[in-house]
């Protein structure tokens, strides 16, 4: 594969960044269902997330200096007036959508080793009551989920490479992504009862688990009976929506090692994409053949090895960002717990189960079984692993692996010790 | 809506909102051709159309009058309606077509695949282009099986 040579920037990385920081607090809302979080704003849902993370840490508001967000979740400028944040010294935001999820901990990072700020928040607030992510593109215009031109000072209106992609009734996130997995069932062989394993592995976490939405235990039978939404997904396949705050506090792991809790070390975080990934599945689908069918994610993981110095064999548990099944078994690719196109076969022998596997996978339950906060449930699980603290406690968990996508670039991944 | 029928997509927009680039295009499609743009340098063919060849960073461009014919790459065939127009366009195909006399990747299409059994569609189906004029400014781009 044409890979760039990317040792270079992870090695200079892991000497700046690897556990120099950890993460001393994480906090959230309740998760709702889609809309029920109403008469709160979404503004208030993130403020409550940011207090309960910083009570977590035994921190304030006077020591929040600095925000490292995805998504384009919130208005730093909004929060901060809300919440009477003394001085904002940090605030940026990785491009795009979900796919940033994990990589903004490297912004957090980033911010905190060359001293621009000390405490800094990351966070995700969702109330879907207005507008749903990922929205379907009607009257010629892109919803939501990242894939919008994002530019205010733009002159709005229909984009020209709308003609070329609105009239083929692929028109929403899960249409897209069908779009890769069929792809990815005709070169390998993946089979929908791999997407079955993936679901139901997930669904067996979630059973255990106070804060998810979908506990009833579900069948190979169930799966099969489950309605058809876009070959070769089916309801069970896509996320679940839900309205919802989640928030973690990052600072420098000699402060956070005078905190509440035991520090969760940043070990390494990375972002981004080949090039020509693109937009990916967002209207543009001309990824080269070496990787159309996978999850975007294949040269951030090998950075983030290098970064980390530490390889798939090292990983406890993998919190895998599971908007649809079939992206848990192309990112168990991506990261090499098994080869490329191996990952069907992978889940079938039991590999991600809680308890049994050789890599225990969305031990909360994921998007699909606990609630859909894009992204934040799975970094708020690594952390509750790595204190020792999780519903399905991976007994010893040293080292945890968090990604965010695959969706448009960048994608995202970083590896959490304790 | 009483027009809507099963497997066709509505087109929604009645013009292509096109620019410089792409232009050239939709003039050809009135004209029921498939003109793509192709590197002067390198030739390589992109789509949509745009300023620079992702390949080479060459600007200039041919375009290139194509059979029309191509390969299914990928598709899915879309059962729940996502919008109320389309409760009876469903069962549809939307599909990644390869277009033939082009490198593939940089230049495929995202179609409507139309009069098709949706239960009867493969990867490596072949397909050729069906015009939908659908005003004065903007003709679909369709692929039917062949």
């Amino acid at each position: 594969m044409r890979y760039p040579n990317s040792s270079k920037p992870g090695r200079g990385a892991k000497r700046a960044v690897q556990d120099k920081t950890a993460i001393a607090g994480v906090g959230a809302t309740p998760y709702y269902r889609r809309g029920e979080s109403l008469p709160q704003t979404e503004q208030e849902l993130a403020c409550k997330a940011i207090l309960n993370a910083l009570e977590d840490a035994g921190l304030t508001t006077d020591d929040l200096d600095g925000f490292a967000i995805y998504s384009g979740s919130v208005d730093p400028a909004q929060i901060g007036s809300m919440l009477g944040v003394p001085e904002i010294r940090f605030a940026a935001g990785l491009t795009s959508g979900g796919g940033g999820a994990a990589g903004a901990l490297g912004l957090a990072a980033s911010a905190i080793v060359t001293g621009q700020a000390e405490v800094v928040v990351t966070l995700l607030t969702l109330q879907q009551a207005a507008r749903r992510l990922g929205g379907t593109q009607v009257s010629g215009r892109r919803g939501g989920g990242g894939g919008g031109g994002g530019n205010p000072y733009g002159a709005g209106g229909v984009p020209p490479s709308m003609a070329f992609q609105v009239t083929s009734g692929a028109i929403a996130p899960g249409h897209s992504f069908s779009l890769l997995t069929q792809r990815h069932m005709h070169l390998y062989g993946t089979k929908r009862e791999h997407l079955a394993e993936v679901v139901i592995s997930q669904r067996n976490n979630a059973m255990t688990r106070p804060t998810a939405f979908k506990r009833d235990p579900l069948t190979v039978d169930d799966y099969f009976n489950a309605r058809m939404i876009s070959d070769p997904l089916c309801v069970l396949d896509y996320t679940q929506e839900n309205d919802g705050a989640v928030a973690l506090i990052t600072t420098s792991a000699e402060r956070a090692r005078d905190l509440r809790h035991p520090p969760v070390y940043i070990t390494a975080s990375t972002h981004g994409g080949m090039g020509r990934w693109g937009s990916a599945i967002f209207g543009y689908f001309q990824m080269p053949d070496e990787y159309f069918a996978s999850s975007g994610h294949r040269p951030v993981a090998r950075r983030l090895y290098d970064m980390a110095g530490l390889g798939p064999k090292d990983i406890d548990v993998a919190l895998l960002y599971d908007h649809f099944s079939p992206l848990v078994i192309m990112q168990l690719e991506d990261y090499g717990f098994c080869g490329i196109g191996e990952g069907g076969p992978f889940v079938a022998d039991g590999n991600i189960r809680y308890g049994s596997g050789s890599i225990p996978v969305n031990t909360h339950g994921g998007h699909l079984s606990e609630a859909y906060i894009i992204g934040m449930t799975h970094m708020r699980e690594a952390v509750e692993q790595l204190r020792g603290q999780a519903v399905n406690q991976v007994r010893g968990a040293e080292v945890a692996l968090v990604t965010g996508g695959p969706a448009g670039l960048p994608v995202s991944g970083t590896i959490l010790r304790r | 809506m009483s027009e809507n029928r099963q497997g066709v997509v509505p087109a929604l927009l009645e013009e292509p909102f096109a620019d410089a680039y792409t232009e050239p295009f939709w003039t050809a499609a009135l004209e029921g051709r498939l003109s793509v743009p192709r590197c002067t340098n390198c030739g390589t063919f992109r789509l949509p159309p745009g300023p620079f060849c992702f390949e080479c960073r060459h600007q200039e461009v041919d375009w290139v009058d194509l059979p029309g014919t191509g390969t299914i790459y990928t598709f899915t065939v879309v059962r729940h309606p996502l919008r109320p127009d389309l409760q009876d366009v469903v069962p549809y195909v939307a599909a990644v077509v390869e277009l033939d006399g082009t490198q593939g990747a940089g230049a495929r299409m995202t179609v409507n695949i139309v009069d098709c059994d949706p239960e009867a569609v493969r990867i490596g189906d072949k397909v050729k282009i069906k015009w939908d004029k659908v005003s004065e400014t903007f003709a679909v781009p369709r692929f039917v099986p062949i």
